[in-house]
């Protein structure tokens, strides 16, 4: 589903991501795990043709995401509150998502119905904006939003961050049943080992902007990842 | 301990994103500056003068008069643009700080506020003429000192305002109507006011109750803000209750009304482009300057045509140079959904024309001045719908000034509005209607130069799609930057 070749990135002369090659296939749950300024949102970024990449590329179903714009309608992201615009209320915000991937009011209701568990009761019908929302309920906005319009592709950057620790057990069961869903491809990254161990079938560990791991997960692969990140 | 506290004030301003600006833009600032103290120092020592040529009565009086609305102003001023002090403290309450002096130190921070000091660039050379002029020395130094404090009452009144509108505007309110009033002669506020001016100078000890009030004022504004140094009290951001709203109306245009609605959302729901609006409103009373033939210099027929440009587009300039900006926020988001550019500008393209539209009905009061001053107004317009409201997008790709929407700060200009090509863009924007209806009026007749500015409007309005394209092109290359830029806060 998606490709990327010779991929670098350099600022200033220091060189932020260096990936020769990464294939992810089509309905794989993908991980990222890596230190800070290991190049996680970097890599997210360069899929979504946020930044330009000094060298190489990437495809995403076959289209070279810097060129064509034909992978947006496909795709979704939360990346962090740059995706979120401040003075909508999260019913309204939902509903702008949705017309702009095509879906109608109706559509969008009945996905959020399935996540009124996720919400908690904390974002529909609160009379706040999202400005005044607090961090994690931002973020709970923001992911619900990427699942909006039947995207095949997910990305997803810190999803388990600022979440409380119910909302991260049932964001793991949704990541997870996105995951047996052989159409979506999720890509995830994480700086909590254990999240990702269990949601995603393939880890790749980024150091310094490299890839020093690429692990099918199993049941050693929390030892083996703690191991190296211990090191 | 306050050691600390001017550390931590000099890093700030001198760190501050802004302080880093290009050379041009720091010299343009000072010019700038250097502009209003003249300007004030000027008519500090000119007014005397010109108040008493004009056969104005007693210029002492005469400036007692409305000094008033001069107060009231201020205060309207100072709601607008000086910052609250609160803003730096939430970090330094859980240090061993003692609380009152943080307020302390960030009460009299506000003291040495341009809004107070810029007042004595006026009233120190008023004063010192009114003395060589005669007036009784200690009377003036009395009247001096008794105003400058009233000013900085002003300072403490509007801190403890604090960005309340329910008090702010209901004040602006009646002052208008006193103006109103005063204007039609119903009833002068000045006959009531002006003894308590005059008596600062015939009896120059009174002067003590304005300082004793600017002293109650700050240990108001003192035990207010101590009393409020809690999170959940002053220092806590105020949260708007919000209600979702449809505008189902707007539905029937697709994708464009998903962002006209947005738009509007925008507009309505934020601190910066509700001031936008406002300004834009008081551009339409920008023409009175030329019409009523108040300033000498703009006597000139050709710049009506300028004023027409002005009045009608208020809302396109002060709004449509800052597209993209407005949506710096969530830009990375409008660039990974699926969102054509067309679409998106044409969106801020309606919303200018329809403000355009709506600017140019409102100005109707200009057929006052008969019918050649409204039809400035509407050549002005048309020349806006049709050849500027593209000129404003296309320049706004390249002013990638990040927008915070909830704040004011930077709304009166930026640093980066100032760049080679948005100054060359202003050209066609302004020069050249001029230019052209220069050439009509002086050619043949001024109906002849109405028409042609007209026609332009008309002739740039065909080429509409062609002109988006292009645009949209620009949009597409400035992508990476604008991300980029949009990225470092304000």
């Amino acid at each position: 589903m998606i490709y990327s070749q010779n991929l670098t990135k350099v600022y200033g002369g220091k060189t932020v991501l260096n990936i020769e090659s990464l294939e992810i296939p089509k309905g794989q749950s993908f991980g990222l795990v890596g230190n800070n300024g290991a190049g996680k949102t970097t890599f997210f970024s360069l899929l979504l043709d946020l930044i330009q990449p000094t060298t190489g590329k990437v495809i995403n179903n076959e289209i070279q995401v810097n060129i064509s714009e034909a992978w947006k309608p496909f795709t979704s992201a939360f990346i962090d509150e740059t995706f979120l615009i401040g003075y909508l209320t999260p019913e309204e915000y939902f509903y702008f998502i949705g017309e702009l991937r095509g879906q109608s009011k109706k559509d969008v209701d009945e996905l959020l119905t399935g996540f009124e568990d996720f919400f908690h009761g904390e974002i529909l019908g609160q009379k706040k904006y999202l400005r005044d929302l607090s961090k994690g309920n931002q973020k709970k906005v923001g992911i619900v939003a990427s699942f909006i319009g039947e995207p095949q592709v997910i990305i997803l950057d810190e999803p388990f961050a600022n979440l409380d620790p119910t909302t991260q057990i049932r964001l793991k069961s949704i990541i997870k049943k996105l995951g047996q869903d052989r159409e979506v491809t999720v890509l995830v990254s994480s700086h909590d080992l254990i999240h990702v161990t269990e949601v995603c079938e393939r880890i790749v560990v980024l150091n310094n902007g490299e890839i020093v791991k690429d692990i099918q997960t199993s049941t050693e692969t929390l030892k083996e990842l703690e191991l190296f990140f211990s090191s | 301990m306050f050691k600390h506290f001017f550390k931590l004030q000099w890093k700030s301003f001198f760190r501050a994103a802004s302080f880093k600006t290009n050379l041009v833009f720091k010299i343009l600032m000072i010019f700038g500056a250097l502009y209003f103290i003249v300007v004030f120092l000027a008519l500090g020592v000119g007014s005397y003068f010109i108040i008493e040529k004009n056969g104005l009565g007693d210029p002492l009086l005469f400036v007692n008069k409305y000094i008033i609305y001069y107060l009231v102003m201020d205060v309207y001023i100072r709601y607008m643009l000086q910052k609250m002090p609160v803003l730096n403290i939430k970090p330094l309450l859980y240090l061993p700080f003692n609380k009152s002096q943080v307020v302390y130190f960030s009460l009299g921070k506000t003291i040495f506020s341009f809004f107070n000091w810029a007042h004595a660039f006026f009233f120190v050379p008023f004063s010192i003429v009114l003395i060589i002029e005669g007036y009784n020395p200690l009377g003036v130094i009395g009247w001096h000192l008794g105003i400058m404090a009233l000013f900085y009452c002003n300072n403490f009144i509007n801190i403890m305002m604090n960005n309340k509108d329910s008090i702010f505007y209901p004040l602006v309110a009646i002052l208008a109507i006193l103006g109103i009033c005063q204007y039609y002669e119903w009833f002068d506020i000045t006959v009531y006011s002006s003894p308590v001016f005059n008596m600062f100078y015939d009896i120059p000890w009174t002067a003590i109750i304005p300082w004793a009030a600017l002293i109650g004022l700050y240990y108001g504004a003192f035990n207010y803000f101590k009393n409020n140094m809690y999170l959940d009290a002053g220092l806590a951001t105020k949260h708007a209750i919000a209600k979702s709203e449809d505008y189902t109306w707007l539905n029937r245009f697709g994708n464009l009304g998903t962002f006209l609605k947005n738009d509007i959302k925008l507009i309505k729901r934020n601190k910066r482009s509700k001031t936008t609006v406002i300004m834009s409103f008081i551009f339409l009373f920008y023409g009175l300057l030329f019409f009523t033939n108040s300033i000498e210099a703009y006597d000139n027929p050709v710049w009506k045509i300028f004023a027409g440009i002005f009045v009608s587009g208020g809302f396109l300039f002060s709004f449509g140079q800052f597209v993209p900006s407005w949506d710096s926020s969530y830009y990375p988001l409008m660039m990974s959904q699926n969102i054509q550019y067309k679409e998106y500008l044409s969106s801020k393209w309606y919303l200018i024309i329809i403000a355009t539209i709506i600017s140019t009905i409102l100005s109707v009061f200009y057929l006052y001045f008969g019918w050649d001053a409204y039809l400035a107004v509407i050549v002005g317009a048309i020349y806006n719908i049709g050849v500027n409201s593209y000129l404003v997008l296309w320049g706004g790709a390249y002013i990638k000034t990040p927008i915070d929407l909830t704040s004011n700060k930077k709304a009166f200009g930026d640093k980066q509005a100032f760049n080679v090509k948005t100054l060359l863009l202003t050209l066609p924007k302004l020069i050249l209607p001029i230019a052209i209806y220069g050439l009509g009026h002086y050619l043949i007749n001024p109906t002849a130069g109405y028409l042609f500015v007209a026609l332009t409007g008309i002739l740039g309005f065909a080429f509409k799609n062609l002109v988006f394209r292009k645009i949209e092109k620009v949009y597409k290359k400035e992508k990476y930057k604008t991300l980029l830029a949009y990225k470092q806060k304000a």
